[in-house]
C-alpha cells in the first residue's frame, strides 16, 4: 500500500518532469541562433586568394600580403541590406584606427559598390573585388555581411555572421584584436 | 526583437537575391550527377531546403561548383568533402556519426525504445490487475453525494 501511494506520487509528478525538462530544452533553443553555424574554419589559415582592389582593378592583394598584422575581413556588398545596418558601426571603428578592415565586395558591381561607399562612408583600408563569389565561397560565406578576425599569421580566429554590433565590437572582437597584436 | 528584425533583413537581403537557377548545363547526365550530390547538401540560405532545391543566389552558386568540379573529374566524396571543409557538417544532410552528433543519430532510437517499454509494462499491468477496485467508505460517501446533488436541486 505504502508503496503504491509512493509510485502514484512519482507518477503524478513525471509529466510535470518531462515537461520541465522540455521547456527547459526549449528556453536554451529560444536564446540560440540557427542562423549561426559554427564555421569550420576557425583557427584555420585564411583560404588562398588574390583579388583586384576596387577601384584600382591594377592592383592585387593577396592572402601573403596580409602576413604580419592582425586585421579584420568584411564581407559587404552594395545589394546587401543587414550591411547597412553594420556599416555605421565599421566606419566609427576604422576612425579608431585599431585595427584595419579590409572589405571582401561579395558578388557585387563595382559602380554599384563604389557608389554605396561614397554614399555611406568607407571604413575600408581597401575592399577587394569578389565579383564571381568564388573566395566567399571559400571562406563559407552563405550571410552577408560576414566578418572575421585574422591573426599576424594569417589564421581565422573568429567569424561574425550577420552585422557586426556594438556589443559584439566591444565585448568580443576589440579584446580578441588587442589579444592578437600583443603576441 | 532585435534578433527577429535582424533576421528579417537578412532574409530580406536574400529574397532580393534569389532568383529561378538556371539549367546551365546542357549535358544532362552531368545535371542528373550534379542532382545527385545536390541533394545530399543543405542550403545554409534557406536551412530547410536541399541545394538541389534552393533557388538561392548562393546555392546555384554551388550547383556550378559541383558541375565543375564534376567535369574536373572529381569524385562524390571529394566534392562532398569541398563542402564540408568550407561549411561544416551542417551542410551535410546525413551528418557523421561524431561524439557531437550521438545524440542526434541515437537521441529519436532512444525515446522510440523508452515509449515502447513504457507501453508493454503498462500493458502487461492492466492486464494482470484487470478487476477494478473496491471503493473506499470515503468514497462510497462522496459518490452517493454528487448522485444526489442535482436531483436535490431541482
Amino acid at each position: 500500500m505504502n508503496s503504491a501511494t509512493a509510485t502514484g506520487g512519482f507518477k503524478r509528478f513525471l509529466p510535470l518532469g518531462i515537461f520541465v525538462v522540455l521547456v527547459g530544452f526549449l528556453a536554451i533553443g529560444l536564446t540560440l541562433n540557427p542562423r549561426e553555424v559554427p564555421s569550420p574554419l576557425i583557427n584555420k589559415p585564411v583560404p588562398q586568394f588574390k583579388l583586384a582592389v576596387l577601384n584600382a582593378p591594377d592592383k592585387t592583394i593577396s592572402a601573403q600580403d596580409m602576413l604580419g598584422k592582425v586585421w579584420l575581413l568584411n564581407v559587404w556588398a552594395s545589394w546587401c541590406v543587414a550591411c547597412r545596418v553594420e556599416h555605421p558601426v565599421l566606419v566609427e571603428l576604422s576612425k579608431t584606427n585599431q585595427v584595419p578592415i579590409y572589405g571582401l565586395n561579395y558578388k557585387d558591381k563595382s559602380p554599384a559598390a563604389t557608389a554605396w561607399l561614397a554614399n555611406f562612408g568607407n571604413p575600408y583600408a581597401e575592399s577587394l573585388v569578389d565579383a564571381d563569389g568564388l573566395v566567399g565561397i571559400d571562406l563559407g560565406v552563405y550571410g552577408v555581411p560576414e566578418t572575421f578576425v585574422v591573426d599576424k599569421q594569417g589564421v581565422i580566429r573568429f567569424k561574425q555572421i550577420g552585422p557586426v554590433t556594438p556589443e559584439a565590437l566591444r565585448e568580443v572582437i576589440l579584446p580578441l584584436v588587442k589579444k592578437l597584436s600583443a603576441t | 526583437m532585435k534578433v527577429f528584425l535582424l533576421a528579417l533583413a537578412l532574409c530580406s537581403s536574400l529574397l532580393v537575391q534569389a532568383k529561378v537557377a538556371p539549367n546551365t548545363s546542357a549535358d544532362p547526365a552531368l545535371e542528373a550527377r550534379m542532382m545527385v550530390i545536390a541533394e545530399e547538401l543543405r542550403c545554409l540560405v534557406c536551412q530547410n531546403e536541399t541545394i538541389a532545391a534552393s533557388h538561392a543566389d548562393l546555392a546555384v552558386d554551388l550547383k556550378n561548383q559541383i558541375r565543375i568540379k564534376l567535369t574536373e573529374g572529381q569524385s562524390q566524396k571529394q566534392i562532398l568533402d569541398f563542402m564540408v571543409e568550407r561549411y561544416g557538417d551542417f551542410v551535410l544532410y546525413r551528418p557523421p556519426l561524431k561524439t557531437t552528433t550521438v545524440l542526434l543519430w541515437l537521441g529519436p532510437f532512444t525515446l522510440l525504445a523508452i515509449g515502447v517499454l513504457t507501453l508493454v509494462l503498462n500493458v502487461r499491468r492492466r492486464r494482470r490487475g484487470a478487476q477494478p477496485a473496491a471503493l473506499s467508505d470515503a468514497d462510497a460517501v462522496k459518490a452517493r453525494a454528487l448522485l444526489a446533488g442535482p436531483s436535490s436541486n431541482q
